[in-house]
């Protein structure tokens, strides 16, 4: 009767323990899922974040650095209930606001309860020592230190840029994958230019952690650990003392400043005015402050040095005689006279030369100039004459660095325009147009423009006598480094370097004796300059023009100064300038006077 | 006294060596468990599990050796008095037990405790093979049947009285015995499809489906068949039985039962109910073992029971080291050891010349193989949490010495089984 019933009791004990092996096969070997989970569970991954580079002047003056500061992680399954109460005390933050992070960040697409996710960022290192006492109250929240960008002085904001936390479109457009959301990058000026040198390399350590997040050691002995990479320091060219001297000459004013050094390209100061303080976009008050001045009417963010498109004025004569010089249609010493009927002019010359005219800024000389450079006679129509005369005009001012962007180690930076034949055709939708619709040319007027740098590039070449470099903010990457390769080649002009002795000799004869000798003139060096006024639509004042370097012989410093609605280039600019020059030179300015003028705002 | 001084060769070495392999098991996982790289820790350490796992173990050997020492009469003799003392100290328990983990089972001597419910499985197996091995037993006979249910119920409902409901359901593995010794399959068929068919009910939300499904099978047998209406009859009365049985199941489940059991039961056959909340030990045990793969992660290198992810991980949850540290393989090599383990037994319950002796071989096999199924099956989520030990592996004196007493009496009485008279 009980036959087989030994067998059927095998057979059910054996069954339950081969399907206990199916089972367990599925999970341990053919499941993946559980591994990870694992991980999840015990692998705590802990990113540390590099330093960011940091940012000298020309003199190892510190102008960026980091300040520490904290951000809240949270990971939500370790979350137990907390007072809320007392978390929004600690946090000092609104029952609606945590529950509205909680809400965004449980929204975000790699959200997952598993992994360390930004809560709160930045809490000050004052706020941070409170939240310390209470953080073991609130398990699953975790503090990750990092660092934000403070800049030691409240200056260059322009320059130097700042460093936010990344956009949606910048992560999705990131193809390197380095960035992850909530991950800071600079966003403007050196700090976006040079972040691949700025940024270092994030380094990763996996901890052991048990059930209730307390470490347990590295995992697998740090095999998988990385190191962090701290950024490069960044070497300016920059002097810092300069640079502040010119914002605060700036004060009131709408321009640039751009001072160059001429044998390297190194810029000395870039003044945008209006400015900002750059420590108002760094740390927790970044946005509210962020939108306070981009919606600010003078537009401080406007970077005008790089981004003000104006028309030159008459600095650009010095760049018609020389082209006139290298095309031979004039010498040093061809005399025109001053003839008022074709095109009005200022001061009693009647008939100099291309010294005195530049130095009187003649506006007939330079229309006549012109006129024999782009009507040779090569064609005999006066419209194809002209068309081939254009063509190598713009041929030789565009070697002077305009109408094209100069390659500055900053983002955004304009062409500017130098008209060619074809710039006029469309202009005038055919080719029926000739020297004297496009006269204007001569005086820097018309539809020249050219962009604050260029200009100081242009003194740069001058000093020079004939080549630059590429300017640039940064002098060395890494604390005997050199610049980036693009910034060591130098450039030569269309122009034969013998030629440029006129316009050295005109330009300082223009602060000696011609339109600009009452301000722009130094006791102890010799100062080389050119004025320029540009018009403006009354009522508004004209622009306020001059470009400078100095010494004469040897010159240490190239500098450009645009003031918009100012008048003659004679007054605020010329004033400006040297200033700049005196305070680079000497240290030190021993012209009240003339600072006092600048400071004033009044012109007229 | 001849067959006394020659013990030692009758007793089966086969069983004795996969013993003395599945406790040296146990007590290296039993280390890997309370193993802390961060921690100067000496394995023989007291205060370690470890340490008073190897004393537990070594308080066995002397009870095996008690065990062999005693007459072979003993056992059949004083079958009723072992259980008469048992259930004595079951209902001290309540008494003067101390409550450890929200059951109180526990009776403390000095710094020691031990749990009754543990001995009330050998006592309960002596009884029920003494009662099935007497003169005349007939397993048909309802009388006796009803002897025999009452011999597991008594137990079973001290326990309970303890709040430890795991223990409690040790005792319904005796129906093994029971089948094996001439009981009605009936019985164990009922309860496997009413248990079926209560998985079902919790898995298929809406009932209709399943009365639906129900009365298709009627309708299909029905039709292939003969149309008489003696044969019609008896199954739409069946299927109408099925019908209300999960009525009423469903009602239980809705309206009777506490709701953490309700939770515990859904989250059996739905692994994914809860995973954060009532399934929380589940969970993390399968991450343990899921996590292990075919090797393993190494002895001493499991992440997730050593920073005490998943719970009571030296007692029911013991199998999560095995299968994170060792992987499949492991698994593998413990569930072979069991299989063999239970085939031995079975072995040596058919080879005894009286029923007692066979019966009493077969509680020994049956017990085994409930601990093993449910626990295990617990841990990778074939079975609901019941708290019970996995034999050997699991920390704890008192389970250890009760699997040993169960398994060596039945060695002893093999050793003499050439002395009884055939009473089968």
């Amino acid at each position: 009767m009980n036959q087989g019933r030994k067998e059927i009791l095998q057979f059910v004990f054996i069954l339950v323990g081969v399907i206990f092996l199916i089972k367990l096969f599925f999970i341990q070997v053919l499941d993946n899922r559980y591994a990870e989970l694992a991980d999840g569970n015990a692998i705590l991954r802990q990113v540390e974040y590099p330093s960011r580079g940091l940012i000298y002047d020309r003199n190892k003056k510190l102008i960026a650095f980091n300040s520490p500061e904290y951000d809240l992680e949270v990971i939500i399954k370790d979350v137990k209930k907390f007072d809320s109460a007392k978390f929004c005390a600690v946090f000092e933050i609104s029952q609606e606001e945590l529950r509205k992070r909680f809400k965004e960040m449980k929204a975000r697409k790699e959200y997952s309860p598993y992994k360390p996710t930004l809560f709160m960022n930045q809490l000050s290192s004052i706020d941070f020592a409170k939240v310390q006492d209470h953080l073991d109250e609130f398990p699953g929240f975790y503090v990750q230190a990092r660092t934000t960008r403070s800049y030691g002085a409240p200056s260059l904001a322009n320059a130097l840029g700042y460093v936010s936390e990344i956009s949606k479109d910048n992560l999705a457009r990131d193809e390197s994958k380095i960035y992850k959301q909530g991950d800071y990058v600079g966003q403007s000026g050196i700090e976006a230019f040079y972040e691949e040198q700025l940024r270092g390399k994030r380094g990763v350590r996996f901890k052991l952690r048990n059930v209730k997040g307390i470490e347990k050691g590295s995992f697998k002995g740090g095999e998988y650990d990385t190191l962090s990479v701290p950024g490069q320091n960044l070497i300016t060219g920059i002097d810092i003392d300069l640079q502040q001297y010119g914002e605060f000459l700036m004060e009131g004013k709408a321009g640039s400043i751009v001072a160059i050094e001429p044998a390297s390209g190194e810029i000395l100061s870039l003044v945008s005015g209006p400015s900002y303080d750059p420590n108002l976009l760094t740390g927790r008050n970044y946005s509210s402050n962020f939108k306070l001045i981009s919606n600010d009417t003078l537009k401080p963010l406007f970077n005008r040095p790089l981004m003000a498109q104006y028309r030159p004025g008459s600095i650009f004569k010095i760049a018609q005689a020389m082209t006139a010089l290298q095309e031979k249609v004039i010498t040093p010493d061809t005399r025109i006279r001053c003839d008022r009927s074709i095109i009005n002019c200022h001061g009693a010359h009647t008939n100099e030369d291309l010294r005195g005219a530049i130095a009187n800024s003649c506006n007939p000389y330079f229309h006549n100039v012109l006129r024999r450079m782009l009507n040779q006679g090569v064609v005999d129509d006066p419209f194809g004459d002209t068309r081939v005369g254009l063509a190598e005009w713009n041929k030789h001012i565009m070697s002077f660095g305009f109408g094209k962007k100069l390659g500055i180690d900053l983002p955004n930076e304009k062409e500017g325009l130098v008209p060619t034949p074809e710039y006029y055709d469309r202009a005038y939708r055919s080719q029926a147009w000739k020297f004297s619709n496009i006269y204007s040319l001569a005086i820097g007027e018309g539809e020249n423009l050219v962009v604050p740098i260029q200009m100081a590039n242009f003194a740069a070449i001058i000093a020079n006598r004939g080549h630059y470099y590429t300017p640039h903010l940064v002098k060395a990457i890494g604390e005997n480094g050199k610049p980036l390769p693009q910034y060591q080649e130098r450039h030569y002009t269309t122009i034969d370097s013998s030629y440029f002795i006129v316009a050295v000799d005109a330009m300082q004869k223009v602060v000696e004796e011609g339109t600009g000798q009452y301000r722009a003139k130094l006791a102890d060096v010799i100062v080389c300059g050119k004025t320029g006024t540009v018009q403006n639509a009354p009522p508004l004042f004209d622009h306020s023009v001059f470009i400078a370097f100095a010494p004469r012989d040897n010159p240490k410093i190239a500098i450009s100064v645009y003031v918009e609605d100012a008048g003659q280039g004679a007054r605020a600019a010329a004033s400006i300038a040297s200033l700049m020059i005196e305070k680079y030179l000497f240290g030190q300015t021993k012209r009240p006077h003339i600072e006092q003028y600048v400071l004033n705002n009044k012109f007229e | 006294m001849r067959n006394e001084a020659d013990i030692s060769g009758k007793l089966d070495w086969v069983t004795v060596m996969l013993y003395i392999l599945l406790v040296s098991l146990g007590w290296i996982n039993i280390y890997a468990v309370v193993y802390d790289a961060n921690a100067v820790q000496n394995i023989w350490d007291l205060s370690l599990n470890s340490g008073r796992q190897l004393l537990f173990i070594a308080a066995s050997f002397i009870i095996i050796l008690a065990i062999i020492i005693v007459d072979m009469r003993f056992y059949e003799t004083f079958a009723y008095l072992i259980y008469g003392v048992v259930l004595f100290m079951l209902l001290l328990v309540p008494v003067i037990g101390k409550e450890v983990g929200g059951n109180k089972s526990w009776i403390g001597f000095g710094a020691f405790s031990l749990q009754p419910s543990e001995f009330a499985k050998f006592a309960t197996a002596l009884v029920v093979a003494k009662i099935i091995g007497s003169v005349g037993f007939k397993m048909d006979n309802l009388r006796s049947q009803a002897i025999l249910l009452a011999m597991i119920v008594v137990p079973m409902a001290l326990i309970l009285l303890q709040k430890d409901f795991g223990t409690a359901i040790v005792f319904t593995s005796f129906l093994l015995v029971f089948y094996r010794e001439g009981m009605s399959p009936f019985l164990l068929i009922v309860g496997v499809s009413m248990a079926f068919i209560a998985i079902l009910t919790l898995i298929v939300e809406n009932q209709w489906y399943l009365y639906g499904a129900i009365v298709l099978v009627l309708a299909i047998v029905v039709f292939f068949g003969k149309r008489t209406v003696k044969r019609i009859l008896p199954l739409s009365v069946g299927a109408l039985i099925i019908i209300l049985t999960i009525q009423s199941f469903d009602y239980v489940i809705n309206n009777v039962l506490p709701v953490r059991h309700k939770k515990r039961l859904e989250a059996l056959v739905n692994p994914n109910f809860d995973p954060m909340g009532i399934n929380w030990n589940v969970t993390q045990s399968k991450i343990a073992i899921g996590s292990g793969g075919f090797m393993g992660k190494g002895f001493l290198k499991g992440t997730q029971t050593k920073f005490d992810f998943v719970p009571e991980q030296s007692t029911d949850f013991i199998f999560c080291t095995i299968g994170e540290e060792h992987g499949w393989f492991g698994s593998l090599t413990v569930i072979t050891l069991f299989m063999t383990l239970l085939m031995r037994v079975i072995f040596i319950a058919e080879r005894q010349k009286n029923r007692f002796a066979r019966a009493y071989g077969y509680s020994v096999a049956s017990i085994f193989f409930f601990h093993f199924a449910v626990n295990i099956g617990m841990t990778i989520g074939l079975f609901p949490v019941i708290g019970i030990p996995l034999p050997f592996f699991s920390y704890g004196g008192s389970s250890l010495w009760s699997f040993t007493i169960l398994l060596f009496i039945l060695l002893k009485l093999d050793a003499h089984r050439s002395q009884v008279l055939q009473r089968i």
